[in-house]
This record gives structure tokens, sequence and C-alpha cells, in this order.
């Protein structure tokens, strides 16, 4: 079980990564933030699985964490965006 | 009945991956970004959904599978708001806040 | 978390390199934003497959989190002058100056590395077995609370003469004003209702992590960074406005975290013999004591730094 867990780990994170293609090409803003909130999500099921492949229940703290700041990020990007594209200052 | 819910848990994490990998090849392969979010919507609810669903049949404390859960609702609330207001400035013609 | 280096340890380690090695080319600053947040948290993920559950945390939440903030806002200010005049751009001798030096540091890090002593030198076996006289259970918290209190103090400082500097950057004539621009929340808007649900759950969140940071991973400057997320989600949202720098309660909030510290600190020549030094009876009494206003000292220091210099004038 913890082998599959972790292995499930890597899985998903490697997956994710994949996603960080989209950071470099784009083409759009909204895609690169896109792929920024893949590589959150794909962390945060990935310290999930960690923490129970471990026992290391404070992994499950890290993801809870990643989980806000990850919601804060991803806000300020879009009204950063929304801002700088909308008033073109 | 512990190798049921092994089986449980191996079932729904699989399931899980499935979806982030799907929602990967999906943010990678669609052509405009308005499917893309779509794409990443299935990772974002159903990927950590299943995750959270499969680490919750391994035996643990109230509070672990009650962090857990909170996890996955901070992360469907953030990811349904974000990328509701993303789709908003990617449409064709912009934000229009 | 093992020994072997799993294909999984190298290609984190080429990934890394390679965002690192994006972000700093990205023609677009906000791409280059984008680049150095996805950085952050691969180096999370680092952090983590080196059994650092204190620094991954921190890493995800200040690198990744905070440090994007304040680079998208700062990106956002720039979004007028993107293209640098012919005049600004540097030379090719600089240029060249700037990439001896770089490949110097580089090689005098890999060089320390490679040729630490093995076993690396180290004081954590003191450090657990001392940590009983300092009442935590969390080695990394004894070490910032008590065994290197002063970095800590120094620290808070830092970053209060940091935010100052900030405030500095405003112009004249709204000195002492609002900063950031209003944002107006749509009562019935989508990111009002979001923040109206997350941002209860994470104080409680960040409180939770700053508390369970005595006995497990987690302490004030997590629990801070969390705090101040969530403060400036409610001011993106347009919750909250942000308030005026000016303003008396804002400022003691501000200083209450370092004066606590230091006068903790003075009382330590009394009440144990050296500045910083706690009675081993009272070691963790101190230690909260010092912790709750820090904690709050630092997630305000933090939020008002994202939120930037001041742009609206007083009325």
């Amino acid at each position: 079980m913890a082998d599959f867990l972790l292995a499930a780990a890597g899985f998903v994170l490697a997956t994710v990564t994949l996603g960080l293609v989209r950071i470099l090409r784009g083409p759009s803003e909204a895609d690169r933030i896109m792929a920024a909130q893949l590589l959150g999500s794909g962390g945060i099921a990935a310290l999930l699985l960690l923490a129970e492949a471990m026992s290391v229940p404070a992994a499950v703290d890290v993801a809870l964490t990643l989980a806000l700041l990850a919601a804060f990020v991803s806000v300020a990007f879009v009204k950063g965006f929304a801002r700088s594209g909308a008033d073109g200052a | 009945m512990s190798f049921a819910l092994d089986a449980l848990t191996i079932l729904a994490v699989s399931t899980g991956a499935f979806f982030f990998l799907a929602g990967t090849v999906g943010l990678l392969r669609f052509p405009d970004a308005l499917s893309r979010l779509h794409a990443l919507t299935k990772a974002d609810n159903l990927g950590l959904g299943l995750v959270v669903l499969g680490l919750l049949f391994q035996p643990e404390e109230l509070f672990a599978g009650l962090k857990l859960v909170t996890v996955w609702l901070l992360t469907l609330l953030a990811g349904a708001t974000v990328t509701q207001l993303i789709a908003r400035t990617a449409r064709p013609g912009g934000a229009q806040e | 978390m093992t020994d072997r280096p799993l294909a999984l340890d190298i290609g984190l380690a080429f990934l890394v390199l390679g965002v690192a090695v994006w972000t700093i080319a990205a023609r677009d600053t906000f791409a280059a934003v984008v680049g150095f947040v996805a950085f952050g948290l691969l180096l999370t993920l680092v952090w983590a497959r080196l059994a650092a559950p204190d620094v991954a945390p921190t890493e995800a939440a200040i690198g990744s989190g905070v440090t994007g903030g304040l680079l998208l806002g700062a990106s956002t200010r720039l979004h007028g002058t993107q293209t640098p005049a012919p005049g600004e751009k540097p030379g090719a001798i600089l240029r060249l100056a700037a990439a001896a030096l770089c490949t110097v540091v580089s090689a005098g890090l890999a060089a320390i590395v490679l040729l630490l002593p093995e076993p690396a030198p180290t004081l954590a076996p003191q450090a657990a077995t001392n940590i009983s006289a300092t009442g935590l259970g969390n080695p990394v918290t004894a070490v910032l609370m008590a065994y290197r209190a002063i970095d800590t103090l120094l620290e808070t400082v830092v970053l209060l003469l940091a935010l100052v500097g900030v405030w500095s950057l405003a112009p004249d004539r709204v000195w002492g004003g609002f900063p950031g621009p209003r944002h107006h929340a749509d009562p019935d808007g989508l990111l009002p209702f979001m923040a109206q649900l997350l941002v209860p759950v994470g104080l409680l969140v960040g409180i939770y992590i700053f508390w369970v940071g005595s006995v497990a991973p987690g302490g004030e400057f997590q629990g801070a960074t969390i705090l101040a997320a969530m403060w400036v989600l409610a001011m993106m949202a347009g919750l909250v406005d942000a308030p005026a720098v000016s303003r008396r309660w804002l400022r003691l909030l501000l200083v209450a975290g370092p004066a606590v510290f230091f006068a903790i600190g003075l009382a330590g020549f009394a009440m144990a013999g050296a500045f910083l030094a706690y009675p081993e009876a009272y070691a963790k009494l101190l230690i909260v004591t010092i912790e709750v206003p820090v904690t709050l000292s630092i997630a305000t220091m933090l939020a008002l730094l994202v939120a930037g210099p001041p742009e609206r004038a007083l009325r």
C-alpha cells in the first residue's frame, strides 16, 4: 500500500509537471496561470499521498498551507492580469 | 475487511491519478484557453477528490480525515472561483468587469 | 524520505534548473512571475524530498506565494515601461562580469557541497538532547525561538525596515495614505463570495499552523504568512480596504511583535543572566508570549508589503 501510494504520488507529480510546458508556451497569460494552478493541485495531491505513504502527518499541514496560498496567488494573478491588461498603464 | 478498504483506496487513487493525467493532456492538447480550462477543472475537482476519497478509506483518526476533506473543499472552492475568473479574462473580448 | 536517489529526484533537479533558466529568459514580466511561482512550487517538492517538513511549507508560503504576490504587484506597476530604453540595456562587459561572478559563486557552492566532510558537521544531536529545557517538541521551533532567538528578532526588524522602505516609495501627496487601488466588491460577485467562505477558514488554519508549531512542523512564520495571504485576499476581493499606513492601530500592530520580543530579551538579563535567555521553568510560557504578537506583526508586515506603497491620499 505504501509503495503504491508512493508510486501514485510520483505519477501525479510527473503528470502535472508536464503541464509546465503550458507555462513556457502560453500563448496567453490565462494559459500560464492555469498551468501554475495545475501544478499546485498536483502538488497538493502528491503531498497527501506522501503523508499517508510515509506516515508523515505533517505533510497534510503542508498541503493545507499550499491550498490556501495557491488560492491567494491565483486570485492575485487574475487580478494582476486584469489590472495590467485592462487599463494598459 | 482491510483488504476491501485497500482495494477501494487503490481504485479511487488510481482513478484520481488518471484524471490528473486527463487534465494535463487536455491542458496541453486542447485548442484554446477555454477548453483547456475545462480540462484543468477535471484535474482539480475529480483528481484531487478521488485521491482524498481513496485516502479516507485508510484507517486514521477523525481529525486527520477532516483535514483531508478540508484540503479538498478549499481547493475546490478556490479552483472553481479562479477558473471562472480566468474564463472571464480569456473569453473573446477580454475581461468586462 | 529515502536515501536512494530516485529518477524522481534527478528529474526534479533538472526541472528546477530548467524552470529557473526560463524564468530569467522570459521576455514578459508577468510570464516570468508565473514561472517564478512554479519554480517555488518545485522547490517545495525538493524540500519535501530532502525530509524538511518545516522548510517545505515555508518555501511554498513565503518563497512562492507571498513573494509571487510581491513580484506580481511590481510587474503590474512596471507594465507601462516594459521595453527598456536603448541607454538602459547593460553593455557586453557588464554582462560578462555578471556571468563570471555567477560562475564563481556556483563553482564555490558546488565545491563546498562536494567537499563536505563525511559525516557532515551538524549540531542536530545537541539541539535534540537539550530541547526538553525549552519545553518545546519541535526542534526547528526550538532553534528559531530559543537557540537562535536573536536571529528571529533581527528578522522581524528587517521585515519592518523593508516595509518602511516600501512606504517611502509613495509620492509626497499620498504619504500616509491607503496602499493599492480600491478594489470594488460586487455584492453578488464571485470573488467576494469565495473570499467570504475561504478567508475565515484560512484564518483558522493559520492560527492552527502557528499553534501546532511548538510540537510539529509549523510555527509563527508559516502561520503569519497564511494570515497575511488571507488578509490580502480579503483586500483583493474588496471585502476590506487596505488600512491607511498612518493609522495608529496599524503601526502599533506592526511594532508590537519586535517590541515584545526585545522587551523579553532585555528581561532575560534579570531573569537568566543574558539577552534572550529564558529561565527554564518559564521557557515555554515566555516563548508563547513572544510568538503571539510576533505572528500578528509579521502577518501585518507581509500583508502590507504585498499591498505596496500608498497610492491614495488620506482625505
